[in-house]
């Protein structure tokens, strides 16, 4: 088939040598045939990959010029604004960054953006594979780690744009000093320990620049390759589809094809950072000045991703205990940072193993599913979505007070309350359309689609033309899975005995998990093709025949056996006329 | 790359004949044994071992006239790149910034204008590069579509046995599990070596002591303007104006001093300041006496987490955390009327020396800034 590619030497010597040496051959050849399943949702993961790529590669050439000192200068560069202004050599590094070293604020530029595009891309990574259901077995250990990721890139985010000292990220700083000191009992000698003494000190620059450039890096580097590792060891998972199941990955080979596409997506993502990086400017550190613990700007924001902290921050009503014990507790501090960070992230970790509680499933799962067939988690998913956005939203209060005129008490007010019944209503309305979008699947299985046409009946009955579902479309809407019902609370077997799962506060709040996520649309399973024309009285054949003179032949089977059981389930399938 | 459907069957692996599509072995991307041996050996090599279940690859594009295209925009992506390349080079070295610019010459612009052509060079030739290998992929590579079986990730029982079995020899002969004195003392001697890490960090500060207590004003300590750093008389101050920031003389560049002892002055009219006494415990924290001709100065480090409280609304006399929003009566002490600060701004003593300055009548008598758990 192929003709025969003379390899050019260079290749063909390294090669041997190569695999001489190192037994290569074998697992590359494994390795270059791997599949990749093709789907748009699969390169969000992808993004943030090249984002740290590309944070690494900024990053480092921004280290050579950077200087990780609270030494104090007076500055006489380039930018005459700020000439004879008493500043921090980190400071003075930055903007020097800026306007001496060509390209130099392009790739801090584009550096803040990888930064903030690493962030974005794993959010909505994340989104990703939880709505889909893609960490559940064998794949937590690879979600947790997710989790991990994305909780070190808040804190590497926060040290990275803290470095340049100036005046808006250290009003960053001296807030995260003020929330260490609101820990109780250790938390003033965190603040000392990690300041090097009081605020702000000199200690806490170079410290933050080893943790940002060295430490957070490294780790991240590490559960990066194990994500990846892990990835490939336990291929990816695919939407459900003609052809796919759980057994087999449907798509491209490693080699050449995601070679090159993924080579592809990293151009493109770096010329997308290249342009922000040109075109809109982030971060401006000449024109926020060098850091003073006496002033601050209004509009302080601190990068998205720490949004949601900041509006806890804000929404958080005062609350103190005074002398509990000789001390203080400063709930309105504690609350609003360990709160909302707790659920979200530690909400995501909990939940692969509160799911398998609640269904039984111990299963392999390498087809994901849609989210419509997943009510309860769809809609636990969006209730935690409302929930980070409007604490994320209250982050901007007064930027969203000042934009739409309305007062700023009103808009943390609202916040107050939408916080609590924004993710209820988000959790009970995504639920009802989940259930809604199954029992419109289940129309098209057992109906096909609406096609529009209108056909009259011998008899003078109006029907309109239904055109059944292709293989690819049924595959799809057929995939469905629905969690094994687990004894009911209360159940007993004939001897009054308990069954064990349903035993206890914990086995009765199982069971009621369980009923929960065990709703389900049922689909009766082909029953439509002959059940349908029932109570139609002597319609019936025609009915059928119409159907069937549009397309329904090409079904296969019609497996006839099933309209039984939809007699069984609820009657309507009936004792057909038309068969 | 070749056909490893043909070279079926262990009779098809040893044949001696070359097979159909493979390459003549000075093609051997990877020879066996420095690519030197004969050619049944080669073929042996190529044929075992391989896994004959899946399809090859196809090398034809299935639309010759349309790759043929293809090729040429690829080729021409390509070949944009390559220019944008050069041009951020020639960029690089034609646009100085900084300290290089001529005399004169606006530096914000020129740093400006070698970003935009660094950057839109850049980008040109990333999305060059992108394009090209996306239509290469997309329209030059022949379509194909995969199965690949999974695997069962677990191991079956037999190897899970054995593996066990293994892990408990191990055990067994390491003696781990029969000498309990050893594996206690093994234990014990890791405990401290756990702790050290910890240990080691305590140098990383000195301990708070009652640092967070004090700030720097005592008494008769000038206030000196910040900006200016000059002292300031009562009757300089206009009433029902706006507000001042202060610094205490002598620390006017110490930051660790002003991150604790930045203070605002607001001047009132006759009538409008009504500051309570007030106590935590029997020290007195807030007086009506501490305000001098109607102008009292309160801390200017937030009491939720020690943003500077730096917006003041004359009309109203309020403060305002620009951070989060907590809100203070200037006229009532500095009292919490919205957000999430849990303490009045502190207020520092006033009083004025002999030249009409004003000055601190003493330190703030209670701590200033965040909450903490020493603070009672």
């Amino acid at each position: 088939m192929s003709d025969p590619i003379n390899v050019p030497k260079a290749l063909s010597g390294t090669g041997s040598w190569l695999d001489d040496r190192f037994h290569g051959a074998r697992g590359l050849r494994v390795l270059m045939r791997k599949v990749f399943p093709d789907h748009w949702s699969f390169m969000l993961g992808e993004i943030a990959l090249w984002s740290f790529v590309i944070l690494l590669l900024t990053g480092t050439f921004l280290a050579f010029f950077y200087v990780p000192s609270s030494a104090e200068v007076v500055y006489h560069g380039s930018y005459v604004k700020l000439d004879g202004l008493k500043m921090s050599e980190a400071y003075q590094s930055t903007i020097n960054i800026s306007f001496d070293i060509r390209g130099g604020l392009l790739l801090r530029q584009i550096h803040h953006w990888a930064a903030d595009l690493f962030m974005a891309a794993i959010t909505i990574h994340m989104l990703r594979i939880f709505f889909t259901g893609a960490y559940r077995k064998p794949r937590e250990v690879n979600w947790l780690i997710g989790i991990a990721i994305f909780s070190l890139g808040l804190i590497e985010g926060l040290f990275g744009y803290s470095l340049p000292d100036d005046q808006l990220s250290g009003a960053g700083l001296r807030i995260f000093e003020g929330v260490l000191q609101g820990i109780p009992i250790v938390g003033t000698y965190l603040a000392f320990f990690l300041f090097g003494g009081p605020y702000p000190g000199t200690q806490i620059i170079p410290r933050m620049y080893i943790i940002h450039v060295l430490l957070i890096p490294g780790i991240l580097l590490a559960l990066i390759t194990a994500h990846l590792f892990i990835m490939v060891h336990q291929k990816h998972t695919q939407f459900p589809g003609k052809g796919v199941t759980e057994k087999n990955v449907v798509g491209r080979p490693f080699y050449p094809y995601f070679m090159a596409s993924g080579g592809a997506w990293f151009f493109f993502i770096f010329a997308s950072l290249a342009l922000l990086a040109t075109f809109a400017q982030i971060n401006p550190i000449w024109l926020y000045g060098p850091y003073t613990p006496v002033s601050i700007s209004s509009a302080s924001q601190p990068d998205f991703y720490m949004g949601i902290l900041e509006g806890s921050l804000r929404m958080m009503p005062a609350w103190e205990w005074h002398n509990f014990f000789g001390h203080t507790i400063s709930w309105s501090v504690l609350i609003p940072f360990a709160l909302p960070l707790t659920i979200i992230l530690g909400g995501a970790a909990f939940w692969p193993f509160f799911e398998q509680w609640a269904t039984g499933d111990r299963s392999y799962h390498n087809t994901l599913d849609r989210p419509r067939n997943a009510p309860i988690r769809t809609a636990t998913g969006m209730a935690a979505v409302v929930f980070y956005g409007v604490l994320w939203a209250e982050g901007a209060n007064d930027v969203i007070a000042d934009k739409l005129q309305i007062p700023l008490y009103t808009v943390t007010w609202i916040a107050r309350v939408l916080v609590f019944v924004g993710p209820a209503i988000a959790f009970i309305v995504t639920r009802r359309i989940c259930i809604g979008l199954q029992r419109k699947d289940k129309e098209l299985l057992e109906h096909g689609l609406e096609t529009g046409i209108i056909r009259q009946l011998p008899d003078g009955e109006f029907i309109e033309v239904h055109r059944p579902m292709n293989e690819e479309e049924r595959a799809v809407l057929e995939a469905k899975k629905v969690p094994a019902l687990l004894p009911a609370p209360g159940s007993e077997d004939e001897n009054g005995v308990p069954a064990p799962q349903a035993r206890g506060a914990m086995g009765r709040a199982r069971a009621i998990a369980n009923r929960a996520f065990a709703e389900t649309v049922v689909v009766e399973p082909n029953g439509h093709a002959n059940g349908h024309g029932n109570g139609h009285g002597p319609a019936a054949e025609e009915h059928a025949a119409v159907r069937a003179g549009d397309g329904h032949a090409e079904l296969p089977g019609g497996d006839d056996g099933h309209g039984g059981d939809g007699a069984g389930g609820d009657g309507s399938g009936g004792e057909s006329g038309s068969s | 790359m070749s056909d490893m459907e043909e070279t079926e069957g262990p009779e098809g692996s040893v044949a001696p004949h070359r097979v159909i599509g493979t390459p003549p072995p000075t093609g051997w991307l990877i020879g066996p044994e420095d690519g030197g041996a004969d050619k049944s050996r080669e073929v042996e090599v190529r044929g075992q071992e391989v896994e004959q279940l899946e399809e090859p690859l196809p090398s034809e594009s299935d639309y010759p006239s349309h790759a043929a295209r293809a090729e040429k925009v690829v080729a021409a992506c390509f070949l944009i790149a390559f220019i944008a390349g050069c041009g951020f080079v020639a960029a690089y070295v034609g646009l100085e910034i900084g300290g290089n610019v001529p005399p004169g010459a606006n530096v914000v612009d020129a740093v400006l204008r070698s970003n935009l052509a660094l950057g839109l060079s850049l980008s040109v030739a990333l999305l060059g590069l992108g394009f090209g290998a996306l239509i290469w992929v997309r329209h030059l590579m022949p379509d194909v579509e995969m199965v690949e079986e999974r695997h069962d990730l677990r191991s079956t029982d037999a190897e899970r046995a054995a593996f066990q079995e293994y892990f408990e020899e191990g055990a067994a002969s390491s003696q781990f599990v029969k000498r309990p004195i050893v594996r206690r003392t093994l234990m014990l001697a890791t405990l401290p070596l756990a702790v050290i890490p910890i240990v080691a960090l305590r140098d990383l500060g000195p301990l708070p002591g009652t640092s967070l207590r004090h700030t720097v004003w005592s008494p008769g300590r000038r206030l000196l303007v910040y900006g200016t750093n000059q002292p300031i008389t009562a009757a300089e101050f206009s009433a029902g104006g706006g507000m001042i920031t202060i610094v205490p003389e002598g620390y006017t560049d110490d930051l660790d001093a002003l991150a604790k002892a930045a203070v605002i002055v607001i001047k009132f009219r006759p009538g409008e300041l009504h500051i309570p006494f007030r106590y935590q415990g029997n020290t007195l924290i807030g007086s009506p006496n501490w305000a001098v001709d109607n102008i009292v100065a309160y801390s200017k480090i937030c009491t939720h987490v020690g943003c500077p409280v730096a917006l003041y609304e004359q009309t109203t006399h309020h403060i305002l955390c620009p951070c989060h929003q907590s809100t203070f009566d200037a006229t009532t002490g500095a009292t919490v009327i919205f957000g999430p600060a849990p303490r009045p701004l502190p207020q520092l003593p006033l009083a004025t020396d002999a030249q009409g300055y004003l000055v601190s009548k003493s330190d703030f008598t209670q701590p200033v800034g965040p909450s903490f758990w020493e603070r009672g």
